[in-house]
């Protein structure tokens, strides 16, 4: 129970139920879609990246608390950052989620109880994958398999 | 007592005496006591299943036909046997029209590669309905690239039913093939397959029926149903993983051409020319599971000492128990409620992700399917990305039922604003 907790915290819910930056972009000059089939959880994401940083980002899609959540966080802790700095938050979130890594800074570090839960990391990393595809201007959508 | 609950007293005495052949049922799962409502995703196996495989490994494994020493006739006899089982099973005519396959999916892909193959062309129209498994969707997509055919898809009403007007109207001169399910595996619906056949056969149109999910909740007879192909897996019917059956009528199957080389399909091979095994083993090739058509025979031995009614009767009676008590969950919404269903209940919970709710109901040691199951036209249809679902078996009980809804209660208390 404690480690649902962990998954489950507070800010996860309150992400799921009210995410932040959550609709279509206008302006937007890089886009990507996820999708995870394992649960149909689906992500579109808009980025303005102008000199190499992102100066806006929002999503749109349908998934569990866990992918809602992150995708909600990510877009708040990478709006403002260079594309390197965003990709580099992107790898220690892997990290940590996958269970090697040490926590990632921040409100990122809510998500470190999906660790428990290995079903479920795809969940967790859905957004950013989706982040990577549309900083690399990958046009078709991009799973987590 | 009222008659009523003494009914249900009996059905639930009877459950917890099946349950004690199933030795994993016994697990505790994050320190609870197992809950097991994935049964359509596969069954537990009762102990005589295990224990059939294991002595064909321990005691007389060899490879089966042709072998003169004695291991390998004692393979080939357990091996050849359950054919027959299969047949009295289902009703076949004859054990010839008993392919031993790796599950439902491999059975649908050999009609399709070989009956739709070998007679299908561009302009001909496969027809499938809106609740098929992928498995009863991709073979005919992929034989659709192949000859330039088209799928015509029948509707699924509200209710989770198939409607049968849009069906008939969707049969034609164009129509070489219906393919359909027996039961859909996300909404419990049974279809009316006899009319369904008949409706086709009317028209000259063969009929496969994809029976992976009725195998284990109704009694099949397909001289009554009178389909051309009937598909399923042992490991849904309480058997082994890796063994599947295709039933076709012998006329069809004797002049399908091949599938698969090699092996016990062939009958003589030189650089110049082969011939073909006859029935069944012209779609039998390579060493067969052994061990799991073994198995699926102890499966048919178990089930066969109890009573399809009972057995009807104990599906129905927790399927009737579990409705109400979960649809009075509020904002929980069943997705399928054909008049004519088995055992299985998809739901949706408003503000949680089925995922999320299969995540916390695991954590009461309670297994339930979350996901699209494989049918995403139909979730589609539906307007949902995915459903929880639970299905029944015949070891599950009331108590299994008030640990589920206890424990969808429990889930969104997490997720309580």
């Amino acid at each position: 129970m404690n480690d649902l907790r962990e998954l489950y915290q507070e800010t996860i819910l309150d992400h799921y139920r009210q995410p932040r930056n959550a609709g279509r972009l206008v302006g937007a000059n890089r886009t990507a879609e996820g999708y995870n089939p394992l649960c149909g959880d689906k992500v579109k994401l808009y980025l303005k990246v102008e000199d190499g940083v992102i100066r806006d980002v929002r999503f749109e899609g349908y998934g569990c608390a866990i992918a809602t959540a992150s995708a909600s966080l990510m877009t708040e802790c990478i709006k403002g950052k260079s594309e390197a700095e965003a990709l580099q938050l992107m790898e220690s979130v892997h990290a940590m989620v996958a269970g090697g890594g040490t926590s990632a800074e921040g409100k990122l570090a809510v998500l470190a109880g999906v660790r428990e839960f290995p079903q479920r990391v795809k969940c967790a990393t859905l957004a950013w994958h989706t982040m990577k595809a549309a900083l690399d201007n990958v046009e078709e959508a991009v799973t987590t398999q | 007592m009222k008659i009523l609950d003494k009914l249900m007293h009996h059905d639930d005495v009877q459950a917890q005496f099946w349950r004690t052949d199933f030795p994993v049922l016994k697990s505790r799962v994050h320190g609870k006591p197992l809950v097991y409502l994935d049964n359509a995703a596969t069954t537990q196996k009762p102990l005589a299943v295990i224990e059939a495989e294991s002595d064909y490994y321990l005691n007389y494994n060899a490879n089966v036909h042709r072998g003169v020493h004695a291991l390998s006739l004692r393979a080939t006899e357990a091996y050849e046997e359950v054919r027959v089982k299969v047949q009295h099973l289902i009703n076949a005519v004859s054990p010839d029209e008993i392919i031993f396959v790796r599950g439902t999916t491999e059975a649908i892909n050999l009609v399709a590669q070989s009956y739709g193959r070998s007679r299908l062309q561009a302009g001909d129209e496969i027809v499938l309905s809106e609740m098929e498994h992928h498995s009863n969707i991709v073979p005919w997509q992929i034989l659709c690239q192949q000859t330039g055919a088209k799928l015509r898809i029948i509707p699924v009403n509200d209710l989770g039913e198939l409607q049968m007007e849009a069906y008939a109207d969707l049969l034609n001169e164009h129509t070489r093939l219906v393919a359909v399910t027996h039961v859909s595996n996300s909404l419990g619906t049974i279809n009316p397959v006899k009319a369904i056949v008949a409706l086709a056969h009317e028209h000259g149109v063969p009929v496969l029926v994809d029976g992976a999910q009725a195998i284990a909740h109704l009694p099949v007879d397909v001289r009554d149903m009178d389909c051309d192909f009937y598909a399923f897996s042992a490991h849904k019917l309480y058997g082994p993983t890796g063994v599947g059956v295709l039933y076709g009528k012998a006329a069809l199957l004797e002049a399908m051409p091949v599938y698969q080389g090699g092996g016990d399909m062939i009958n003589s091979v030189s650089f110049g020319e082969t011939t073909f095994n006859v029935l069944p083993f012209k779609f039998e090739a390579g060493t067969p599971n052994i061990a799991g058509v073994i198995g699926l025979g102890a499966a048919i031995d178990y089930l066969g000492s109890i009573e399809w009614d009972e057995l009807v009767a104990h599906d129905r009676a927790l399927l009737a128990y579990a409705t109400p008590l979960l649809a009075s969950v509020s904002g929980l919404r069943i997705i399928g409620n054909a008049r004519d269903k088995i055992g299985i209940l998809s739901f949706v919970l408003e503000g949680m992700h089925a995922h999320d709710i299969g995540t916390l109901l695991d954590s009461e040691g309670v297994a339930i399917r979350t996901g699209h199951h494989c049918t995403m036209p139909l979730m589609q249809r539906f307007g949902v990305p995915a459903t929880a679902r639970a299905s029944f078996a015949l070891y599950n009980t009331r108590q299994e039922v008030d640990a589920l809804v206890e424990a969808v209660y429990k889930a969104k208390e997490v997720f309580r604003p």
